[in-house]
């Protein structure tokens, strides 16, 4: 389903929330956020095993479903998961517009110009 | 089209107060996610990349304008106002919170419509020709024997933990729109030397990362003994289906393996067995179904005023030319709304789309509505003469995109977009191939061409069978794209050619525009179809263009 994030010095948690399946992430304080940029980063090490393990008792405890480390980047403003794959999901909804949003740009594309 | 018995309504709202009793245990924690997740699944709801998704099953892509507004209204209420059409004519929505997915399935129950099979190791949606019950070369229509499937196999006891999913796809024509050769059965109408009614049986086709042609292991088989016949292949594939490697499980490997031949003499010996039993199918219960799709009451008549219309309108000429189909009654055509406007998602449509649409099947066709595998609507009985009304009804709806079966009609998965299993995305692919080619007069010039994008080996994209199909792929942490050509999943169905190395994702488009403009150097003249051309010539003009000499 997902590949375990194997190397990278800086990681974070994530999950989908159980009541609504939305994508969180794991806060310092233990929480979860829908925002990256408020996440706990974590070095690779003790901290990260503890982190998955309470990730882990979160999952029991029905919170999240199935958390999992991620490499993430702190290479610019805010962090910024490496791979394609979790940096869509850290972007909370697909690389392109979709429903209302999607027809709306569709219709002014089409619309003719000028005036 | 079929209505639920009083057994029908019961079942399913029994199941839908089942779930809803299995969600509370779930979210009180009565129930694992371990323990939820197979439940889920056999309701329909998936877990994908943001967020849990519902599948919800629309037998044979049949729909009344009712259950469009109930798809609509799910759309609306429990999702972000949009829903997508699958390649099994099924529709998915992609945003559903769990608890409010009961609710959800009780909505649905309202009209008929529930998500049962649509997941799990069992015996999935039965698919159809989109054109059923209206196209003018049909030998019979293929849905009573759909839904006589549908209903034999709904919670089959014995075929509810197959060794793999299973799906069945039925037409009822000779020119074969619902790719059945693709599929773990496929059932052709045929008639008989007498004018009987019967089917050829074709066995072991699929896609995914084996992709195979379905063998034909019966050339005539009565109409009665559909269900016995059908029950004989399930039994053989239920004992001797592979259950230790789930990449080896479908029976389409198990027919690779034992051999069409030996596969054969299994499922005979065992019909042999069963065939004049409780499955035999009366002349009288064939009836009573088929009165269900009774066709509506149309009368043959000559158009008025169409050619005139369309004389004076080239943009209306254009989509009637493309879009529509002859009708087997005089004055009547076959619509097909495009869900494939240049530049957007392929499948989708929004709730205030899908309550237009109910609404233009309610004015101009009776009331029905079908979904295609190519993920579009269709208007199955139109008058001619109202083709001009409808036009101009679909176009303010952004629905009167005039592609259907041209380059920019790609049938596309969900993609790394929204899909768990995916490795790259589609759907930007089949936005930037449509945009590229546009312009009306270019697609016509380049005509019948089916594109075809998976974002991942499993093929829900059918690239495989696409003439150009598309396979996305993670290579060194970016998108990579496969290109596969002469595939086809109708009646002369094959397998694309991977064609070479693959190509980045900016590069994927302009590899598709130079097989096109390789195949509009090569083909003998404008009649020549892509596939037809690719057959003729052969991989090497192709290579050339794409890689160069060496």
């Amino acid at each position: 389903m997902f590949k375990e994030a194997k190397d990278g010095p800086v990681k974070a948690i994530t999950a989908n929330r159980l009541g609504d399946g939305l994508v969180v992430f794991l806060t310092e304080n233990g929480a979860w956020t829908r925002n990256l940029a408020e996440a706990r980063l974590i070095a690779d090490g003790e901290a990260l095993e503890e982190a998955l393990v309470y990730g882990r008792a979160q999952h029991d405890a029905r919170v999240v479903i199935d958390p999992y480390a991620i490499d993430v980047t702190t290479d610019g403003e805010d962090p910024q998961p490496i791979r394609l794959r979790e940096r869509i999901r850290a972007d909370l909804g697909p690389t392109v517009a979709y429903g209302d949003a999607e027809r709306a740009a569709l219709a002014a594309r089409a619309a003719p110009k000028g005036g | 089209m079929y209505r639920y018995d009083e057994f029908d309504a019961a079942f399913v709202h029994e199941r839908v107060e089942q779930f809803r009793g299995q969600v509370v245990r779930r979210l009180s924690g009565e129930l694992t996610e371990e323990q939820f997740r197979p439940l889920r699944l056999m309701n329909g709801v998936y877990l994908q990349l943001h967020a849990y998704m519902l599948r919800v099953a629309i037998p044979y892509g049949t729909l009344n304008s009712g259950q469009m507004r109930g798809l609509a209204h799910v759309a609306r209420t429990y999702d972000r106002g949009y829903g997508h059409f699958t390649t099994r004519q099924n529709v998915q929505f992609n945003w559903p919170a769990l608890k409010d997915i009961p609710d959800l399935l009780d909505d649905l129950a309202k009209v008929e419509m529930h998500a049962i099979q649509t997941s799990g190791n069992c015996i999935r949606n039965v698919t159809a020709d989109h054109f059923a019950g209206a196209a003018a070369d049909e030998i019979v229509d293929p849905r009573p024997y759909a839904e006589i499937l549908r209903q034999w196999s709904s919670l089959h006891p014995e075929f509810s933990f197959l060794p793999r999913k299973f799906k069945i796809a039925v037409t009822g024509a000779p020119r074969d729109r619902a790719a059945t050769q693709v599929h773990d059965i496929g059932i052709h109408a045929v008639r008989g030397d007498d004018g009987r009614l019967g089917f050829s049986i074709y066995v072991g086709g699929g896609l995914g990362r084996t992709p195979m042609i379905a063998h034909r292991i019966r050339d005539f088989l009565p109409a009665e003994h559909l269900l016995s016949y059908v029950e004989a292949i399930l039994r053989v594939y239920n004992l001797f289906g592979r259950r230790d490697n789930k990449y080896k499980a479908r029976i389409k490997i198990l027919v690779h393996e034992t051999g069409a031949d030996e596969i054969r003499r299994q499922v005979e010996a065992e019909w042999e067995r069963i065939r004049d039993g409780v499955l035999s199918l009366p002349a009288d219960e064939i009836r009573r179904i088929e009165a269900y799709f009774a066709p509506p009451p149309l009368e043959p008549q000559a158009s008025d005023g169409l050619a005139g219309a369309r004389a004076k309108d080239p943009v209306l000429d254009l989509w009637v030319d493309q879009n529509t189909v002859a009708h087997r009654v005089a004055g009547h055509a076959v619509a097909t709304i495009s869900l494939k406007p240049v530049g957007g998602t392929p499948g989708d449509a929004t709730a205030d789309q899908m309550d237009a649409v109910a609404a233009l099947a309610d004015r101009y066709s009776h009331g029905e509505i079908r979904v295609s595998h190519e993920q579009n609507l269709i208007l199955p009985h139109v008058r001619e003469d109202d083709l001009p009304e409808l036009h101009a009804a679909l176009a303010d709806l952004g629905l009167a995109t005039p592609n259907a079966g041209l380059i920019t009609d790609s049938i596309c998965c969900p993609g790394l977009d929204y899909c768990a299993l995916a490795n790259a995305r589609s759907i930007p692919i089949a936005q930037e191939i449509s945009e590229r080619f546009a312009e009306p007069a270019r697609q016509r010039e380049i005509g019948d061409l089916k594109i075809k994008i998976s974002g991942c080996i499993n093929a829900c994209g059918h690239h495989h069978v696409g003439n150009i199909g598309i396979l996305g792929v993670e290579k060194k942490g970016e998108e990579f794209y496969q290109l596969l050509l002469g595939g086809s999943g109708d009646e002369t169905a094959s397998i694309g050619d991977i064609i070479g190395r693959g190509f980045a994702g900016d590069e994927i488009v302009g590899a598709v525009e130079t097989v096109v403009d390789t195949y509009l150097e090569h083909r003998s003249g404008p009649d020549e179809t892509f596939l037809a051309a690719y057959r003729r010539l052969g991989q090497e003009p192709f290579k050339e263009a794409l890689y160069g000499g060496g």
